[in-house]
């Protein structure tokens, strides 16, 4: 028998754990009733089809495709310049690097990340930005390139520190077999260690992808904030958050049709991300049961 | 050349390319640094710190940001902590093995991928329209709160794991009840754990800037606010309102917020990494 004191705790404490749930639940449920008030006036295949996206505007078009343009193209930036960074260092700190450079270099790129995404933003419009301007014709004040780049750079901790971690659990005695059939440890590290913790790896990268997918502050301040359907990374961009972002800095009535297209960007990107989370959740419920 | 020594060049060639890419993220943060202390360092005196926003970059200061930023941190901490602390101790102490705690658990790692503008978008509907608190210091930092509930449950849980379960064997070998051990054994052995987690958190909430302008929080608020209930402008808000201004002089006022609010997140970072490792050497039982 529970004495009654207990039993009170306890419910206490499974109830804050359920304000999670409930959070989910309101997100959800957030997003999907102002949309639906959405979809009612523009129809889902001019949604998706439409490509232009002026709802500010007196000619107004709903097509989203403008805007998944700008976060497509912004996101592939930020993954080309992440990505090659990140692995190397992750395979550096794992197998190459002495013990004590590991342990004061993990603060220093954990401060890299902490740094808030403002800031981010301001160091791409005003030093990134005029720097390619420098050498790279017709790059506009407001461009992709800039904004990907220093998204990419904002991501590399995380891409980094978490591929280490997997890299850091293949077990030691496959890489003592690699040694003792005489392959270096470059060998080792590529063909042995990293094939080894693949999924790992695989799972920060889908990880980089959502969190730029999801990146507000950056892409606002220096991509620019013009929904054009182009790949070209020279141009001024705009992303789905960046569109909520603009928004919102404007006077919109609650309950206009402007008002809730940032609901019906907000549930694209809350897909999209959904989407990747739950693969990478996947993966990395299984690649935890490869070695326990 | 035999492929032996090509082996080899590559396998030193790879230390010193592993080497340039560490240091290339601390180089760009550097340079970084360097840049915003150039702009905005002089800008930095006792007027800056204690004027009202203006419309003129040489006379706007960010007394308002900065009041904003420090109620908004209280306030967030002050959600934030029971309700995070309680739903990791529940998770790892209490629901090991029950439904409620796996759901909950899948749900927090989705929640953790949310982007935070979205919890704007819920923190608007929810607490400023639904609940009627208007764009307050209050639906700002409730919006934070569940923003950072995932990063504390989760610190939570790391730390009370690291605690051997020899401690509660011997509390419960005593007669204790399982809160009595929880509270008067575990929690104090975890707290290091907890507190670097929480300090971490609440650095995140100070550096948020989507969620917060989705909700209406506004760039320019000619007052210090005095309760929870009033309107509010934060830090990050504030940077960013004036670096979307085209003059020179605002980007240099930009900077010298930017100051203030990374000697904030350092010193916190900071502050948090120095309990990590003083629990760390302590955590050795």
């Amino acid at each position: 028998m529970k004495k009654p004191f207990e039993r009170f705790i306890e419910g206490g404490l499974a109830l804050s754990g359920v304000v999670t749930i409930l959070t989910t639940l309101a997100i959800i449920w957030v997003l999907l009733s102002e949309s639906w008030g959405f979809f009612r006036e523009v129809s889902i295949v001019s949604f998706l089809t439409d490509t232009e996206w002026t709802p500010l505007f007196t000619n107004k078009h709903y097509g989203i495709l403008p805007l998944l343009s700008g976060t497509v193209l912004t996101t592939l930036i930020a993954l080309l310049t992440a990505l090659p960074f990140g692995i190397t260092i992750s395979v550096y700190l794992s197998e190459y690097a002495p013990k004590k450079f590991r342990q004061s270099i993990k603060p220093a790129l954990e401060t890299l990340a902490a740094v808030p995404t403002v800031v981010y933003g301001f160091f791409a419009l005003t030093v990134v930005t005029p720097f390619l301007q420098s050498f790279i014709p017709g790059l506009s004040t407001f461009n992709a390139l800039s904004a990907g780049i220093v998204m990419g750079i904002m991501i590399i901790p995380l891409i980094a520190s978490m591929s280490e971690d997997a890299l850091r659990a293949v077990p030691k005695s496959l890489r003592e077999a690699s040694y003792g059939m005489g392959a270096t440890r470059f060998q080792t590290a590529f063909k042995v260690v990293v094939p080894a913790a693949s999924s790992g790896i695989i799972v920060s990268v889908i990880l980089g992808i959502s969190r730029a997918i999801g990146e507000t502050m950056v892409v606002a301040i220096a991509a620019g904030q013009q929904p054009t359907l182009t790949l070209d990374p020279r141009d001024a961009v705009e992303t789905i958050t960046a569109y909520i972002v603009q928004v919102s800095l404007g006077d919109v009535q609650h309950g206009s049709i402007e008002y809730k297209t940032i609901f019906a960007a907000g549930i694209s990107l809350f897909v999209f991300t959904f989407i990747l989370n739950h693969i990478s959740y996947r993966l990395k419920k299984k690649y935890q049961e490869q070695y326990e | 050349m035999s492929s032996l020594r090509i082996n080899r060049i590559i396998d030193k060639g790879f230390q010193y390319v592993g080497i340039f890419a560490t240091l290339f993220g601390l180089i760009m943060l550097a340079i970084f640094l360097f840049n915003i202390l150039g702009d905005g360092l002089s800008r930095i005196d006792w007027d800056f710190l204690t004027n009202l926003p203006s419309r003129r970059a040489s006379k706007a200061g960010i007394l308002t940001a900065w009041v904003g930023t420090v109620w908004i941190m209280i306030l967030t901490a002050l959600i934030a902590i029971p309700l995070g602390v309680s739903a990791g101790i529940y998770l790892q102490e209490y629901g090991t093995k029950n439904k409620l705690a796996t759901i909950i658990e899948v749900n927090i790692s989705n929640l953790a991928g949310v982007p935070s503008i979205i919890y704007g978008l819920l923190g608007l509907e929810i607490f400023v329209r639904l609940m009627n608190m208007g764009s307050s210091l209050l639906a700002g930092a409730c919006t934070l709160s569940l923003l950072i509930l995932p990063v504390i449950i989760v610190a939570t849980r790391e730390a009370m794991k690291a605690v051997p379960n020899s401690l509660r064997e011997a509390s419960y070998g005593m007669g204790a009840t399982k809160w009595q051990t929880t509270w008067y054994q575990i929690l104090p052995a975890a707290s290091g754990g907890i507190i670097t987690g929480v300090i971490l958190a609440l650095s995140r909430a100070v550096g948020e800037t989507a969620p917060l302008i989705v909700i209406g929080a506004l760039a320019y608020v000619p007052f210090v606010p005095q309760t929870p209930l009033d309107e509010f402008t934060v830090l990050p808000m504030q940077i960013f309102n004036w670096v979307s201004r085209p003059q020179k002089d605002f980007l240099e006022n930009g900077a010298a917020a930017i100051i203030v609010l990374l000697l904030i997140t350092f010193c916190m970072n900071g502050i948090a990494i120095y309990f990590r490792n003083k629990w760390q050497k302590k955590i050795n039982w």
